[in-house]
């Protein structure tokens, strides 16, 4: 080791000592008197963070809380009476003389809208990639350009959007009149699972192509280079190298998709036409027609409880496999 | 290349040719952004022997690292051949050529570590765990690393980097090694000790060294053959003695260190006047016309000033500054010329001051006949 070495790490170490004699606690909010001169009391950014809390946590800190409360006896609301009935609906179900008995008629749903949330973030993120890719490799002017046309379904609203997909895929649409002309007949598209997958992998492509191409955009590909000058094949460079650094993007990219996809309504309602009931349409069913405002707090509780757990288990396996890339 | 069997002994010299790096007329022409050809390579030949330390030297945009690319296969030929010993490789993709590359911008895999970097080009050839584990540890103690193996790439310093990229060029045992600006990224001092290292390891592992460079210093300290590149032409192949005390022309005299250019006429054969002083030259110029006009090189340190005398070059001390190791002068010649001096201290006051009239004296066998 030189000399230039040692000192380098001398350095490393001396930045080290300080950090760690700071509690968590100063860490995160900081001691109000310790503000460098020109900066603002840390107490004048409470307002903003109050606010934020009640933004993210309030609304599900009040559906937790209905999930545990009592219908009341007419109408739609809650009263305030701690019950668990919502969360026994979702699994047993009373007969006409009160015998309990085993209901797998929610659970349907949940394994409905966990399929087709999971068919949606595969080929998002199958279609995403190369797509994500292929921008990446154009020049910066280009690359603004795509980034433009890849958010241009954002500016305008997600149903209309959805009912000009029912236009494409009517019986009267442009898929069927081609279908026709080509001797094949026309098809039912509207109104089924398929015509509701084929919108939520419309609605959320872009949430799995714009985290992608930001983890790729900044990739170096000189390291291609490298990795072929070192005898790696196009398919290993694939996947030792690019896909590689796109992880941390295909990560955020199955989140953004299965998560929204999940708990989707629009969708299954327009395109699926209600048909194929997923847990978005029970919930917001529960809230509207049936008036049962509990049981749609407890189906919503346990979408968040799974899409937690799921997140828990992307992160556990992202750390593990970084580590093993790390060993 | 005839793969016929010899039937005399083969002279050791053409044998380490021709199992060496041999490029045969090579030409790339790239599309400029204004749509201008621009002649990247052109028209290079050029004979590495095995287990020498080559340099590529030129100024940026000379083709150099084109040259290198091509191979390496990260750039293919527009024309001619590139051959490794009998076999030719200039068709072959980059990842089947017994060639590796050490990159200006390191290149190492930022998600994995020191020692997974240099194993991934032995993970390649599917070698088995144990042998690439005890390559990787030679490697990372050959480049003086041993103990780095367990780190990411970014918790090290550059000159950490660079001799990573290294070893994980070497742990493919390349028939030839190709370095591209590899120490330009470098403070000066690191760089000193990275070229000591870097000759050292090419002797210890006798692999061939391909080393593109535009600083001629490094280039001089480190080459056992240098090519000096420009415009896509190898001007002249040598040496670093050849390059600096015979360059073939005034771009290879200018480029490499520091030198005078006098304007001169050729008054004889073998003969040249530089302000009707006649210098009889070493070099050969029997094929310049009687007359014709050219430029004496000549370099700082071969010129000595001494007290005015006759029948020879005369001219004005203008500055004088004293550089540590040695003294530098600007003499300015009768014609206006202005001469660049190197001497050694100590010297003689009484003669050489700013403002003194001196005789500039030039051994006639240190002068270059170059092109005006």
């Amino acid at each position: 080791m030189s000399a230039a070495d040692r000192k380098t790490e001398a350095r490393e170490e001396r930045v080290d000592v300080p950090a760690a004699k700071t509690s968590a606690w100063s860490r995160w909010f900081g001691s109000p008197h310790a503000a460098k001169p020109g900066m603002l009391n840390r107490l004048y950014s409470l307002p903003s963070i109050i606010i934020g809390l009640l933004f993210t946590l309030g609304p599900i800190g009040v559906i937790i809380a209905f999930s545990f409360m009592s219908r009341p006896d007419m109408g739609g609301g809650v009263v305030f009476k701690f019950s668990t009935d919502a969360y026994e609906k979702l699994l047993f179900r009373h007969d006409f003389f009160g015998n309990r008995s085993f209901d797998a008629r929610y659970l349907q749903v949940f394994g409905t809208s966990l399929w087709q949330a999971l068919l949606t973030t595969v080929i998002c993120v199958a279609l995403a990639f190369p797509i994500a890719l292929w921008m990446s490799m154009k020049s910066a002017k280009i690359q603004q350009i795509l980034v433009l046309l890849v958010t241009i379904p954002f500016w305008t609203n997600l149903l209309v959007r959805t009912y000009a997909w029912m236009l494409i895929l009517n019986e009267n649409g442009p898929i069927n009149w081609a279908l026709r002309l080509l001797g094949i007949g026309s098809q039912q598209m509207l109104y089924t699972s398929f015509a509701s997958v084929i919108g939520l992998i419309y609605t959320f492509l872009p949430f799995a192509i714009l985290p992608m191409y930001s983890a790729l955009s900044g990739f170096d590909f000189r390291l291609v280079e490298a990795a072929y000058d070192l005898g790696a094949h196009k398919l290993t460079v694939m996947r030792r190298v690019i896909f590689r650094a796109a992880m941390p993007g295909v990560m955020s990219g199955i989140a953004l998709c299965f998560i929204p996809a999940f708990g989707s309504y629009v969708q299954p309602v327009l395109l699926g036409g209600g048909r194929v009931l997923m847990v978005g349409n029970l919930i917001a069913s529960q809230f509207a027609e049936a008036r049962n405002w509990p049981f749609g707090a407890a189906l919503s509780t346990v979408i968040l409880a799974v899409t937690l757990f799921g997140a828990l288990v992307a992160s556990i396996l992202g750390s593990r496999a970084s580590r093993k890339a790390g060993e | 290349m005839s793969k016929t069997q010899p039937l005399v002994a083969r002279d050791p010299e053409v044998e380490s040719r021709e199992s060496g790096l041999t490029i045969n007329r090579a030409f790339k022409v790239f599309q400029s952004s204004e749509g201008k050809e621009v002649k990247a390579i052109n028209d290079v030949s050029l004979a590495i022997r095995q287990g020498e330390f080559f340099i590529l030297l030129g100024p940026s945009g000379c083709g150099k690292t084109t040259l290198l690319r091509s191979i390496a296969g990260l750039e293919s030929l527009d024309a001619g051949e590139i051959y490794l010993g009998d076999q030719r490789i200039d068709q072959l993709p980059p990842y089947d050529r017994p060639v590796n590359t050490v990159f200006q911008s390191y290149a190492l895999f930022p998600h994995l570590t020191v020692a997974q970097n240099v194993a991934f080009g032995l993970e390649m050839e599917k070698k088995p765990k144990a042998e690439i584990a005890k390559t990787v540890q030679e490697m990372l103690d050959l480049v003086h690393l041993g103990e780095f193996g367990g780190r990411k790439p970014h918790q090290l310093s550059g000159g950490q980097q660079q001799r990573v990229a290294l070893a994980r060029s070497l742990a493919k045992r390349p028939k030839v090694l190709l370095l591209d600006e590899s120490l330009s990224a470098l403070d000066f001092k690191l760089r000193r000790q990275m070229q000591v290292e870097l000759k050292r390891i090419q002797r210890e592992t006798g692999i061939t060294f391909v080393f593109v460079t535009h600083d001629q210093e490094e280039a001089l300290s480190m080459g056992d053959h240098i090519a000096v590149f420009s415009k896509g032409r190898p001007e002249q192949v040598g040496t670093p003695e050849e390059i600096y005390n015979e360059p073939a022309n005034r771009f290879v005299a200018d480029f490499i260190g520091d030198i005078n250019f006098v304007d001169a006429v050729k008054s004889a054969d073998g003969e040249i006047t530089v302000e009707g002083v006649p210098f009889r030259v070493k070099q050969d110029i029997s094929d310049l016309p009687m007359d014709a006009e050219v430029s004496a090189a000549i370099r700082p340190e071969r010129i000595t000033l001494t007290a005015p005398r006759e029948s020879a070059l005369t001219g004005t001390v203008e500055t004088l500054m004293f550089m540590g190791a040695d003294v530098r002068c600007e003499v300015r010649l009768t014609d206006g010329t202005k001469l660049l001096v190197r001497l050694s201290p100590p010297y003689d006051t009484a003669v050489l001051h700013e403002g003194a009239t001196v005789s500039v004296e030039v051994e006639a066998a240190h002068m270059r006949v170059v092109e005006r």
